[in-house]
Formats: C-alpha cells, sequence, structure tokens
C-alpha cells in the first residue's frame, strides 16, 4: 500500500516536471524588450555627427510632439531598406527625430545620409556602441518611441516595416 | 645607497601594488561578463562572445568599474536595461520560487528514502 503511494507519488511528480519543461521549450527564446515603460538615462551624452559638439540626448527630447530614436549605421544593409519610412515620417508627420550612429565611420554615415536623404532632427555618434547599451539596445537598426515624459512606449528591433511605419502613425495622431 | 635601494623598493612596490590591482580589475570584469547573456548570440555569455552588442557590453562595464560601481550596481543597471534574462543567475522571486526550490525538495526527498530504507534494514 505504502509502495503504491510512493509510486503515484514519483509518477505525478515527474509527469510535473515534464510539462514545466514542455512549457519552457515552447516559452519564447529570443531576446524580447520589456513592455514597460522605462525612463530614458538622463545622462546620455553623445557627440553630434556634423559639428562634433556633446550634446545629452535627453535635451533634444521634445515636450509637445513625440520623439522617435533611431540607431543606424552606414554599413548595416536592413537600415537601408526602412530608411524610406524614417523619410516619410520626418516629411509628413510632426515627430522629432533623432538618428545616433552605431559603430560607423563617419565619412560613410555622412555620405550615407547625403546619398540616400537625412530623415533626423538631429544625428548624434555613438562611436563605440556603449551608448547604444545605455539605452538598452541590441545592435541596428533600433527605433524607440519616446513619449512627452521622455519614457520608451515602444520599442522596434530591426528594421522598420510597413506595419511598424502604420503604428507609428496611430500613435502621433493619438 | 640608502636612498637609491629606498627608491627602488617603492618603485617595486608601486609596480607591485598596480599589477595586482590590474589583474584584479581584469578578474573582475571577466567574472562579471561571463554572468551575462549575450542577448543576440544563443548560448554564449558576454565574456564568450566576441559580437558588436558583447564587445560594446564589455567595454561600458569596464567604464562602470572605473566609476567605481559594484558588481551588483552593474547587474542592477543591465537588468534595469534588458530585464531579468540578461543575467545567468536568475534571483529567487515568485517565478523562480520553484527552480530554485526544486532540487531542495528532490534531495531532501531522496535523503528521507535513503534514510527509510537504511532504518528498515
Amino acid at each position: 500500500m505504502k509502495n503504491n503511494k510512493i509510486f503515484y507519488f514519483v509518477v505525478i511528480l515527474i509527469v510535473a516536471i515534464f510539462f514545466v519543461l514542455l512549457l519552457g521549450l515552447k516559452k519564447e527564446k529570443n531576446y524580447s524588450p520589456q513592455s514597460d515603460l522605462k525612463k530614458l538615462n538622463n545622462s546620455i551624452s553623445l557627440k553630434e555627427l556634423y559639428s562634433g559638439k556633446n550634446i545629452f540626448l535627453n535635451d533634444l527630447l521634445l515636450t509637445n510632439e513625440l520623439n522617435l530614436i533611431n540607431i543606424w549605421a552606414s554599413w548595416c544593409l536592413p537600415c537601408k531598406a526602412e530608411h524610406p519610412y524614417l523619410i516619410n515620417l520626418n516629411v509628413k508627420f510632426d515627430i522629432n527625430l533623432i538618428g545616433i550612429n552605431y559603430k560607423d565611420n563617419l565619412d560613410n554615415s555622412k555620405k550615407f545620409l547625403s546619398d540616400l536623404g537625412n530623415p533626423y532632427d538631429e544625428v548624434l555618434v555613438d562611436s563605440d556602441g556603449t551608448k547604444s547599451i545605455e539605452l538598452g539596445a541590441i545592435g541596428v537598426p533600433e527605433t524607440y518611441l519616446i513619449n512627452n515624459e521622455n519614457k520608451i512606449i515602444k520599442k522596434f528591433i530591426g528594421p522598420l516595416d510597413q506595419d511598424d511605419y502604420e503604428n507609428i502613425i496611430n500613435l502621433i495622431k493619438k | 645607497m640608502k636612498k637609491i635601494s629606498l627608491t627602488v623598493l617603492i618603485l617595486i612596490i608601486i609596480t607591485l601594488y598596480s599589477s595586482i590591482s590590474f589583474a584584479d580589475k581584469k578578474k573582475n570584469i571577466d567574472h562579471i561578463t561571463k554572468n551575462l547573456r549575450c542577448l543576440i548570440c544563443q548560448g554564449q555569455s558576454v565574456y564568450d562572445s566576441q559580437s558588436d552588442f558583447a564587445l560594446s557590453m564589455k567595454k561600458l562595464i569596464r567604464i562602470k568599474i572605473k566609476e567605481g560601481n559594484t558588481e551588483d550596481e552593474i547587474y542592477n543597471f543591465l537588468k534595469e536595461k534588458y530585464g531579468e534574462w540578461v543575467v545567468y543567475e536568475p534571483e529567487v522571486n515568485k517565478n523562480t520560487i520553484f527552480l530554485w526550490g526544486l532540487p531542495l525538495i528532490l534531495f531532501i526527498f531522496g535523503g528521507l528514502l535513503i534514510i527509510r530504507k537504511v532504518s528498515i534494514k
């Protein structure tokens, strides 16, 4: 009788462990950004691409419109693919667009903007990638939508596509 | 003569001290980066990875240590940016209590079984 109880207990335990592991297998393994609102670190300072002047990122954020921070590089092909969306956003909507040039050759990045057009209101330089880590980025391209309280309300990892573009427009119109 | 030997002694002490503190810092950076997950290269720590992300992370940790941040402060800073997932050793909280508790439960249960078997004999 006692042996039976132990047997059933062990079987139930094994089945429970099996289901826990099964759930673990189905869980998303890739890193996905947290959805809760995070305030931007106000001590992040970067150099401006053209003047080389040090600027605090927070000083560039506007309180009367949405801010979009886009991390990009001239060597990054997906950045080229999302570039037309950024140009459209800048031309058609009231949005403060800040570009952060990631680990790039400055001449190449200037050429990239002169060839494809400059959608940014300000372009900053993160030459060693540490500032992007402070922002919570994992690579390029990455785009953050920031509200008037300097909080990140949406993160887009990877190049912006049509869905993301429409998503941003809806948030601007809100 | 005494002055020269004293100067040499001081120089040796300074060199030894700086090399020991450099080694300590290096050990500290290695220890921290081994406990951080490289978020773009599955299965590798920041220490193991040579990806752009990991290299920038190592550089930032070096800067943070230089600024006087402690190991815990660095983990907390990165957890705030990337979530609990960035650290290999998860904290004990309501989501991880089963993970931490199960081995202990199994250990106690197994121990009790062995004690009972032995006492019956």
